[in-house]
């Protein structure tokens, strides 16, 4: 085990683990970004460069801080390690670099890109870059290419982060895209589009940081903050089954996975990956195949939580109300003791079906 | 007997002899009639001359076209998630090869309607939109009987071909440094038909 701080919280860690991954276990606003690094593609990570965090203290035998600022994803703690991301202005001012280079080729064609709304690097843009690019040159540009019939390939949107060929090579049989060339001239190729046929290769839609590969069933359907998403499960015999629909007004326009906090692909709980095959992708987007379990839950920093409504959660409005009726009251003793205390489970499964029944969950 | 102590008590008294003659109240009411005739008129002669608008004001909205006659609307959806009264609806398209003079960018809107009775002219849209494709302008929305003829549709909204609607005024100056700006200048479009130095082929 090892005990690093980052940002002054500290945590205590097993061994190997990278510090963005610690970051990750501590959550909140300390965790750095990652556009390349996928915890669940293995050999990702470690090429776009904006998990950079500054290492204060090497570790407890070797106090001595690192020289240069270094990639948390695939930089492993140490015991006693100090780690500055939010804190240090260096790498801060590194970021904002390097969010400038990830967009010199990047089109400003967010009006136009089905991926805008839940981009990260759009996010990443406004949280980290700068609102205006310094570049001149002309940016690199391609014509579209589509890989199958369900995907598309827009390669002048492309950061080069590799995820996807990571899906192709370690979730699907056979590998059949790769990247080509060098530097500048560097392109996911299909060797001579040739289409990507397994049975998951639509997964290398979700995990495209930005909006290179498209689903093309749903491109241009609709903006994806005017659509409702639901979690929703089907039995399919091969993958989870467990998805988010997207509806306009009652038709499913799309079928995403289910993503976790880190924005990646949810795991389940008996740690399997919830990747979902391109059947329950691009084929079923009838009400009828799917069982909706209720609205999927979007963060209030995101553009898509614009007219979402979601299950209440009985708990958070019951401390909320037990708050205000604390502040109003001014007895510190009553608050205090209900804030400890939860709603036993068996009531609120059984409100949640009772608003069920009252078509609360229609989306 | 008295119910209420509001009556009054009629005075009853004689009136002067210049009072009787009244001429002196007239010749008083005159003067202001004649003064106002020398006067400059409050109002306008409406229908023949119209008054100017204010640069700012708000009425029916335009959906622009480029230099080239084609749309500029790209259906981003901005100005339907900036609409605080919920008015404005759309459905997007993919342009086909051979619709670029109709269409600027690759999407546009094949469906563009607003509610002209749920707006309320706020001008938000006109604010959000990047591609600078809706705007406010001065004519005011005609009232009608029917609920459904407040639907404006693409057919109302666009500017003619024929005839551009001037919106110079309405152009902000940050909008008009931003199209100056050479940092801005990557915003230009790709035009598919002349490949760049650098576009690499498949």
């Amino acid at each position: 085990m090892a005990k690093v701080t980052i940002d002054d919280k500290e945590i205590e860690v097993p061994d190997g683990t990278t510090i963005l991954n610690a970051a990750r276990m501590i959550g909140g606003d300390i965790v750095p970004p990652a556009m390349c690094y996928y915890s669940k593609l293995k050999g990702s990570g470690g090429k776009c460069r904006t998990c950079l965090v500054e290492v204060a203290q090497g570790s407890a035998k070797d106090p001595r801080p690192m020289p240069k600022l270094v990639v948390s994803c695939s930089t492993t703690v140490q015991d006693g390690m100090v780690v500055k991301n939010t804190t240090s202005p260096k790498v801060l001012e590194a970021r904002k670099g390097v969010v400038e280079f990830l967009l010199l080729n990047h089109p400003l064609d967010c009006p136009i890109c089905d991926q805008a709304g839940e981009c990260d690097l759009q996010n990443l843009g406004y949280k980290h870059g700068l609102s205006k690019t310094r570049y001149e040159e002309e940016r690199r540009t391609f014509e579209k290419i589509d890989i199958g019939d369900k995907i598309q390939l827009h390669m002048t949107r492309c950061i080069l982060c590799y995820r996807c060929t990571y899906v192709a090579d370690q979730l699907t049989d056979k590998r059949v895209h790769g990247v080509i060339n060098r530097g500048d001239a560097a392109e996911i190729s299909t060797y001579i589009k040739n289409a990507v046929d397994n049975d998951f290769s639509g997964n290398m839609i979700d995990v495209c940081p930005v909006g290179a590969l498209t689903d093309k069933t749903y491109r241009f359907k609709q903006r994806v903050w005017f659509s409702k998403p639901l979690n929703a499960h089907r039995n399919c015999k091969k993958c989870s089954g467990k998805v988010v629909l997207w509806q306009k007004g009652e038709d499913i326009i799309r079928v995403t996975s289910r993503r976790d906090k880190n924005n990646e692909v949810e795991t389940a709980e008996d740690g399997k990956v919830n990747w979902i095959c391109n059947e329950c992708r691009f084929d079923k987007k009838q009400a009828s195949d799917w069982v909706i379990e209720g609205p999927t839950h979007i963060e209030r920093t995101s553009v898509i939580s614009q007219n979402h409504y979601e299950a209440i959660d009985l708990n958070k409005l019951r401390l909320e109300v037990q708050r205000q009726q604390r502040v109003q009251g001014g007895r510190k003793d009553i608050g205090e003791k209900y804030t400890q205390e939860q709603l036993p489970k068996a009531e609120q499964t059984e409100i949640f079906e009772k608003q069920k029944q009252l078509g609360a969950y229609r989306g | 007997m008295q119910l209420t102590n509001r009556s009054k008590i009629v005075s009853n008294k004689k009136m002067t002899l210049v009072e009787k003659i009244y001429l002196p109240a007239v010749l008083s009411g005159m003067s202001i009639t004649v003064k106002h005739l020398f006067k400059k008129p409050a109002t306008i002669d409406y229908p023949k001359k119209t008054r100017e608008m204010a640069v700012i004001f708000r009425g029916q909205h335009v959906l622009k076209r480029d230099e080239n006659g084609a749309e500029r609307c790209t259906a981003c959806g901005l100005c339907a998630v900036a609409c605080p009264a919920e008015a404005i609806t759309m459905t997007a398209a993919e342009r086909k090869p051979g619709e670029e003079k109709l269409y600027r960018e690759e999407k546009y809107a094949a469906v563009y309607e607003i509610n002209m009775l749920r707006c309320i002219f706020c001008g938000l849209c006109e604010e959000a939109c990047p591609k600078e494709a809706i705007f406010l302008t001065d004519k005011t929305v005609p009232s009608t009987f029917e609920r459904d003829e407040f639907l404006y549709g693409k057919s109302i909204l666009t500017e003619p071909l024929n005839s551009t609607v001037d919106v110079s005024k309405r152009q902000t100056k940050d909008t008009l440094e931003f199209k100056k700006d050479p940092h801005f200048a990557h915003n230009i479009l790709f035009d598919p038909t002349k490949p760049s130095k650098k576009s690499t082929k498949h």
